[in-house]
């Protein structure tokens, strides 16, 4: 998975988790929390879905990592180097 | 004896198989439409259930819906729909003073076998395990729910009642009024049993499960091929208030709960008792001051299994006996068996007698069984009486336990 792939694997996860929001222009620098309506219930379902599709376990210390698009791409782009891209939404 | 406040209905918010709204839901029942269908679940198969089609999206965001459980979605849009009916805006309203009292059958079935059948998928690794699993299946869940999405306060839980609790939640909420503990209730049952397939194995191993070539016509109490329940989801909530509060606002009064009764049969898990529920009916009629006779429609439980139907209809002979006054009816023949919404809904569907004087009838009765033959059953048509007074509903469930509410009609001035 490329990087842009990966950012393309994180919106399709969070659009599945929270359909009413729109992911599509969200900013990759911006906190997720500050552009979207996810609290910390979704954050785990976020976790969830990236272990369920892609087999990533991303441990609870490290769940700061992923608080921007940015830092989903670096923390979970080497992780996600070999996989292929699912999209969850549709699946 | 205790001079308690008089409690009155003043809103119907529900959700039934056939009909999603209190006139939509009359106007079937009137004219013999049936909610049950062709019905397939994990495991189980094909079966028949009663299926309800009200939009969730019109009271709950979409991640909402998916985060909580089909019973609070139920709840929700119940308690949406009766706070409309009755013409109350919560923002006029302390919410702290709101109550909420659910009956359940049961809940959590239907979440626990999603995640198992979840992680069976991952080779039952319990860290695929949902941490939604929990907020879904406390028992207070459809309550809860129905708090979040109306922002209200006040005391709010379910009461878990096996197929009495219908009646069991109208009950509770009348006594938080009466006591003073709230000042507007939202009361009655909710049912998402249709989703877990654990309810269809076990009527099915239990010999209880209705099987019949045409869905329609698979729910037949009283008749003699009856052959088991049909399963149901739905809900019914009902606005209550004081009756002073009520008249204050100039609301609507669909009618006030003068009795009600719950009480147990302790003889048996499954099977019912004919004298505990003779009991519990009189010990309604007693508390509303009222002779069997003045009863215009008894609303029955019977849920289409051969002997249940004949162990109520026992202990109705008993009480109401050749009572010229009485009608019987029963709503499972139209829904299917709605769990613990079933009492909240049957009551429900009888309410517009007062208005308009007839009572719907019970429907695929081709053969009455002679055993079932009770004095003034409304069979397969509606029937017009005239003035109806008072309107008795009964609920019961497993594990011997009884429900029954007599709900007089209201007359101003």
């Amino acid at each position: 998975m490329t990087p842009e792939e990966v950012v393309v694997a994180i919106k399709d996860i969070i659009q599945t988790i929270a359909p009413d929001e729109e992911v599509d222009g969200l900013d990759m620098n911006e906190r997720l929390r500050d552009q979207i309506e996810l609290d910390s219930m979704d954050f785990l379902d976020i976790v969830m879905e990236l272990r369920k599709l892609y087999g990533v376990q991303v441990p609870e210390e490290d769940y700061k990592e992923l608080g921007t698009l940015q830092g989903c791409v670096d923390y979970l782009g080497p992780k996600l180097a070999d996989k292929e891209l699912h999209c969850a939404s549709r699946a | 004896m205790i001079d308690l406040p008089r409690v009155v209905i003043t809103g119907i918010g529900l959700t039934s198989p056939n009909g999603n709204s209190l006139a939509e839901y009359r106007k079937n029942l009137l004219a013999g439409v049936s909610g049950v269908q062709p019905y397939e679940i994990r495991y189980f198969g094909k079966t028949l259930a009663g299926i309800c089609d009200f939009d969730a999206l019109r009271y709950q965001k979409r991640k909402e819906v998916r985060r909580g459980t089909r019973a609070g979605s139920i709840a929700v849009f119940c308690a949406n729909e009766t706070l409309a009916d009755a013409g109350i805006d919560l923002e006029t309203r302390d919410r702290n003073r709101v109550g909420i009292y659910i009956g359940t059958t049961e809940h959590g079935n239907v979440e626990t076998e999603a995640e198992v059948f979840n992680i069976s998928q991952y080779g039952y690794d319990c860290s695929y395990w949902s941490h939604h699993h929990n907020p879904r299946t406390v028992a207070n869940n459809p309550a809860g729910e129905v708090t979040l999405n109306l922002g209200i306060g006040g005391p709010a839980y379910c009461l878990g009642g096996a197929c009495a609790a219908g009646n069991l939640g109208l009950i509770q909420g009348m006594q938080m009024l009466q006591l003073g503990q709230v000042d507007l209730a939202l009361a009655g049952g909710v049912s998402e049993s249709i989703h877990t397939f654990g309810i269809f194995a076990s009527f099915n191993a239990q010999g209880a499960l209705a099987t019949h070539a045409d869905p329609t016509k698979a729910s037949r109490p009283f008749d003699t091929a009856r052959n088991g329940i049909v399963v149901a989801e739905g809900g019914a909530l009902y606005t209550l208030e004081r009756l002073d509060d009520a008249l204050a606002r100039g609301a609507r009064i669909y009618g006030e709960v003068v009795g009600h009764s719950v009480n147990s049969d302790a003889t048996d898990f499954v099977l019912p008792d004919s004298d505990g529920q003779n009991r519990c009916m009189r010990l309604a009629l007693e508390s509303a001051g009222i002779e069997p006779g003045e009863i215009d429609v008894l609303s029955t439980h019977a849920t289409s299994t051969p002997s249940g139907d004949t162990v109520e209809c026992r202990a109705v002979r008993e009480v109401f006996g050749d009572e010229p006054r009485v009608h019987v009816n029963n709503t499972k023949s139209f829904i299917g068996h709605a769990m613990g919404a079933a009492g909240a809904l049957e009551l429900a569907g009888n309410l517009p007698s007062f208005e308009d004087g007839v009572v719907h009838a019970t429907i695929n009765v081709d053969d009455l069984d002679p055993e079932c033959d009770l004095r003034g059953l409304v069979l397969n048509e509606p029937r017009r009486i005239g003035e109806v007074e008072h309107v008795m509903n009964m609920s019961f469930g497993m594990l011997g336990i009884n429900s029954a509410v007599v709900v007089k009609k209201y007359h101003r001035g």
